[in-house]
């Protein structure tokens, strides 16, 4: 009987959190707004017939028209072109970055919070050293050492240097709940410690481990922008800072070539403040008190 | 008289429909006269109290008129039950462990407050100390933050702040629950003490301690299921009480000396109803071992003996009582 | 409050060795040899080469055992030694971004901390009603999704290009000269003031969206329903509010410091501003080695400092710290 009360109880949770998540505004609008942008990075790069660095346009720059949707860079190159393929980058960099960063500050938070003494100092301190140090520049250095850099490579680093964030908010919230009557419950009953962090511990947390994600996929894209911008991306492929470098670079700004550097911002504003949207609708679900009744 | 509450009804808007769950409360309270209100919980008697001196969203003030001292309070309206808040009516939380500012030094908080209602701290200092004094907390306490403080000092602390303007009215909710049975001794009769030197004139004790009420108050209010049971004098509520509800309530507290071996301790068997969606009529009627067809039709809340109202078809058949 | 700060103090102690050791590894791992590729582009006479690379090694200290070098270069740090710059060849490291350090301060230090004031009010302002909140956040969601160099190349191109009314690149025209003059000054704010608007813009949105949230749960908590239940005006309660929000706020501009450095770092490369960003950037792409070690430094050791001053901020402003009780885990 007591397993009936615990999967109606489940399923009721389950269904009231559904229930939300499909009303809330905030998770709507971003969700649509990031499928959109998939669904480009995934079909655009089929829509046209350029190659990405083809000087397809003989005459160089030209404004968007019918044949060039985004218009042409300095050199003729398809921007539209260009533009997708860098969707694809950016979706692989969010995803694996950010993943890989989530994935670490799980299990460093978790071990932390969880056994707490001594391995926690260690770890805190561990933490808040990465924390400090401006991983912007330790990036730049790593990255000047490479001379080829691959998509991932750039994803494994910059999820290296994001995880402390996850690390931090994982930590505390354990440290709260392993204190709770049901851990305690769980701990007389002898079940191992790794057990008890998955079967307890990690579902009431779900909520902050979706939206920890959710923020590293954001700012693993605005890290990735940023090191693309400065000439340190990948080698092989081509990404949205890129486009912007190049048109910074090719004097896009002095001869008003606007639709060559406004595109790739706008798409990552857009998904990284869709991402942030979904965020804080996520919040809202999760937290009855933010919600608008 | 000090409080008079005529049908007030307060209903919690929530996502799933109106939450009813203060129904047509008709009462009132004497000057000096400490009232318990006593029930399960979800019976109302939390947000009765609150309506009465702090009606937010999610509550909502559906009809009903309150008077305080002969001057109508405008509960329903946010800004214009400021003035009458702390100076004429006032709450001791439930929450009085946190429900002082932690980044403030108590002292300056007070005389922020203070100023912020027109009033002097300077003025008001001198009688400050003095009741800090009446419950034995040192006056450094005004230079100190909250978290240096214990957590029966917050809870004194909190009972002379929400008094220091004399109000003439004072809500209590549930200000023993979370006490030792030493501190409700000494908290109780600290409230006493309070009504009796004047710094309220009237209370309002929420509890679900019949116990304390018994030792305390001198008038007893049940509530069941958002609806008013029975008001009457304590000894009349412990020791004769009418409604159903109140007399499955009274034997089912235990008492001292008893043996439960041959006798159960008895209970009211049923839950009390989802006011969602609540019963018509009168609420207990699923669960009252008196009920009869009569009871689909909400009892009015009428006085069968002096300064004892009852709200049940039954007890005024009993009393031979005609409208 | 003692072991409070005995606490940070060992971390930044801690971090400091850190980053400074692994700052002096830079050279030694960089693929190549340093006084080769600074060789290479003399474009010297190839007898000549053997010559000046052993006097470069001797002269830079690379023909030591490594331990020794690793201990003259922090008798070197601590003399303010930083060595000699290749790219800008023979200026010392410390000279090069001695001159650079001014800009940075005058750029970061305002758009910090002003961003941090008003973004902050401005949130808590936002979360007083509902219609302010339903325009004004998603606008704040924007501006903080918004890539810090995205912006400066949209104010450049339409305050700079279309409306040409601030120039777009360097701290100051070429024209002039550093002096303390009017015509100076006011050229310099001119140079200024896009590159600090676009710092300040993004980093504004980040703290309002977060204000907002903060006060909405201080409004929820026990202390303001108490204050309500006592008539305290609307006023003193949102004060209350901001009070306590203010804190974690505090907390995540410490936090926050490292990814400033990196928008500050793009915005100068945007704005050709001569930052320490830029010269970073500058002397990676010319693979001067000495001068990355002197830039990572600075930054470095601006961020601890900056931190250690929050950290004393906080202290003044939470008394809970100064209690024993810390009021956010360190």
């Amino acid at each position: 009987m007591n397993d009936n009360i615990k999967t109606t109880k489940k399923e009721k949770n389950r269904n009231e959190f559904l229930y939300f998540a499909f009303r809330n505004r905030k998770l709507q609008i971003g969700l649509i707004i990031i499928l959109f942008f998939l669904i480009l990075a995934i079909f655009g790069p089929f829509m046209t017939d350029h190659k990405i660095y083809a000087y397809a346009n003989p005459t160089g720059p030209t404004p968007p028209n019918s044949e060039y949707w985004f218009g042409t860079t300095f050199f003729g190159q398809d921007v539209f072109t260009q533009v997708v393929h860098g969707l694809r980058s950016t979706f692989v960099v969010g995803i694996l970055g950010g993943g890989i960063g989530t994935l670490i500050g799980i299990i460093i938070g978790f071990t932390a919070g969880y056994t707490g003494g001594v391995l926690d100092e260690i770890l805190n301190a561990f933490t808040n050293i990465v924390l400090v140090i401006p991983t912007l520049a330790v990036l730049l250095i790593i990255a000047a050492y490479l001379d080829v850099r691959s998509l991932f490579t750039e994803s494994v680093f910059i999820g290296l240097t994001a995880w402390p964030w996850v690390a931090r908010a994982v930590r505390s919230q354990t440290f709260s709940l392993r204190s709770r009557e049901f851990v305690d419950l769980a701990r007389l009953s002898a079940v191992k410690p790794i057990k008890i962090i998955f079967s307890e511990i990690a579902p009431n947390m779900m909520s902050y481990l979706v939206m920890s994600f959710i923020l590293q996929f954001g700012g693993a894209i605005l890290n990735a922008a940023t090191l693309d911008f400065i000439g340190l991306g990948p080698t092989n492929a081509i990404s949205l800072g890129m486009v912007m470098q190049y048109a910074v670079q090719w004097g896009a700004l002095q001869f008003g070539m606007w639709w060559w550097f406004v595109p790739p911002g706008l798409a990552i504003t857009a998904i990284v403040g869709a991402l942030y949207s979904m965020n804080v609708g996520l919040d809202e679900v999760f937290n009855p008190k933010l919600r608008e009744t | 008289m000090n409080l008079e509450v005529e049908n007030l009804t307060v209903y919690y808007q929530t996502l799933k429909g109106k939450v009813r769950a203060l129904e047509n409360a008709t009462f009132s309270i004497a000057d000096g006269e400490i009232m318990g209100l006593a029930g399960e919980s979800g019976c109302g008697k939390t947000t009765l109290g609150h309506s009465l001196i702090h009606l937010v969203p999610p509550m909502k003030h559906i009809h009903g008129k309150v008077t305080l001292d002969g001057k109508v309070l405008p509960i329903a309206q946010y800004e214009e039950m400021n003035p009458y808040r702390f100076d004429e009516i006032s709450l001791i939380p439930q929450y009085a462990m946190n429900a002082m500012n932690p980044i403030r030094k108590i002292g300056q908080m007070t005389g922020e407050l203070l100023r912020a209602k027109k009033h002097s701290y300077k003025n008001i200092l001198p009688e400050f100390k003095r009741r800090l004094d009446l419950v034995q907390l040192s006056h450094e306490v005004l230079n100190m933050y909250p978290i240096e403080l214990s957590g029966g000092m917050k809870q004194r602390m909190v009972m002379v702040l929400s008094t220091l303007l004399d109000p003439l009215l004072l809500i209590a909710d549930e200000i023993t629950s979370a006490l030792d049975v030493a501190s409700q001794k000494a908290v109780s009769e600290m409230l006493v003490e309070f009504r009796d030197k004047g710094f309220c004139k009237s209370a309002i004790v929420i509890t679900h301690d019949i116990s304390i009420l018994y030792q305390i108050a001198d008038t007893i209010m049940i509530m069941y299921a958002g609806q008013l049971a029975e008001k009457g004098p304590t000894e009349s509520i412990i020791h004769d009480p009418l409604h159903p509800y109140t007399k499955l309530l009274i034997s089912s507290l235990p008492k001292i000396g008893a043996k439960y071996t041959e006798k159960k301790l008895m209970g009211i068997p049923g839950k009390p109803p989802l006011l969602l969606n609540p019963p018509r009529g009168c609420r207990f009627r699923k669960r009252c071992p008196a009920a009869f067809e009569k009871c689909v039709e909400v009892p009015p809340f009428v006085e069968v003996e002096k300064d004892h109202y009852v709200a049940c078809w039954k007890v005024m058949e009993d009393y031979d009582y005609t409208r | 409050m003692r072991k409070y700060f005995t606490r940070k103090i060992l971390i930044y102690l801690l971090t400091f060795f850190l980053a400074v050791t692994i700052d002096w590894m830079i050279p030694r791992f960089m693929p190549g040899d340093p006084i080769t590729n600074m060789l290479t582009r003399f474009s010297v006479n190839t007898n000549a080469i053997e010559v000046m690379h052993d006097y470069y090694t001797k002269n830079f200290g690379l023909d030591l055992p490594v331990w020794k070098q690793y201990l003259s270069f922090w008798s070197n740090l601590f003399q303010g030694d930083l060595g000699i710059s290749i790219y800008l060849f023979p200026k010392p490291v410390t000279e090069v971004i001695m001159n650079a350090v001014p800009y940075d301060v005058a750029l970061l230090l305002p758009a910090i901390v002003l961003s941090w004031l008003a973004g902050n009010h401005f949130g808590a302002f936002a979360a007083r009603s509902k219609w302010l909140d339903n325009t004004i956040s998603p606008l704040g969601y924007i501006l903080t999704a918004t890539p810090y160099m995205w912006l400066g190349i949209l104010l450049a191109w339409f305050f700079g290009i279309i409306l040409g009314i601030f120039p777009i690149a360097g701290a100051y025209s070429y024209s002039l000269s550093p002096t303390w003059s009017w015509q100076f000054v006011l050229d310099v704010l001119h140079h200024w003031f896009l590159p600090f608007v676009s710092l300040f813009i993004v980093q504004f949105g980040g703290w309002a969206i977060g204000m907002r949230n903060l006060i909405i749960y201080e409004l929820e908590s026990d202390y303001s329903h108490y204050l309500e239940a006592l008539g305290a005006p609307r006023s003193l309660v949102r004060k209350y509010a901001f009070n306590n929000a203010i804190l974690p706020q505090l907390t995540g501009l410490a936090l926050q410091l490292g990814v400033i450095v990196a928008g500050a770092l793009v915005t100068e490369v945007v704005f050709s501003y001569p930052g320490i960003g830029y010269l970073l950037l500058a002397a990676i792409q010319n693979q001067d080695y000495f001068l990355i070690q002197g830039c990572f430094l600075f930054i470095i050791i601006g961020v601890l400092l900056s931190n250690f001053i929050i950290d004393i901020v906080y202290v003044l402003f939470d008394p809970r710290t100064r209690k024993g009780m810390t009021g956010e885990t360190a």
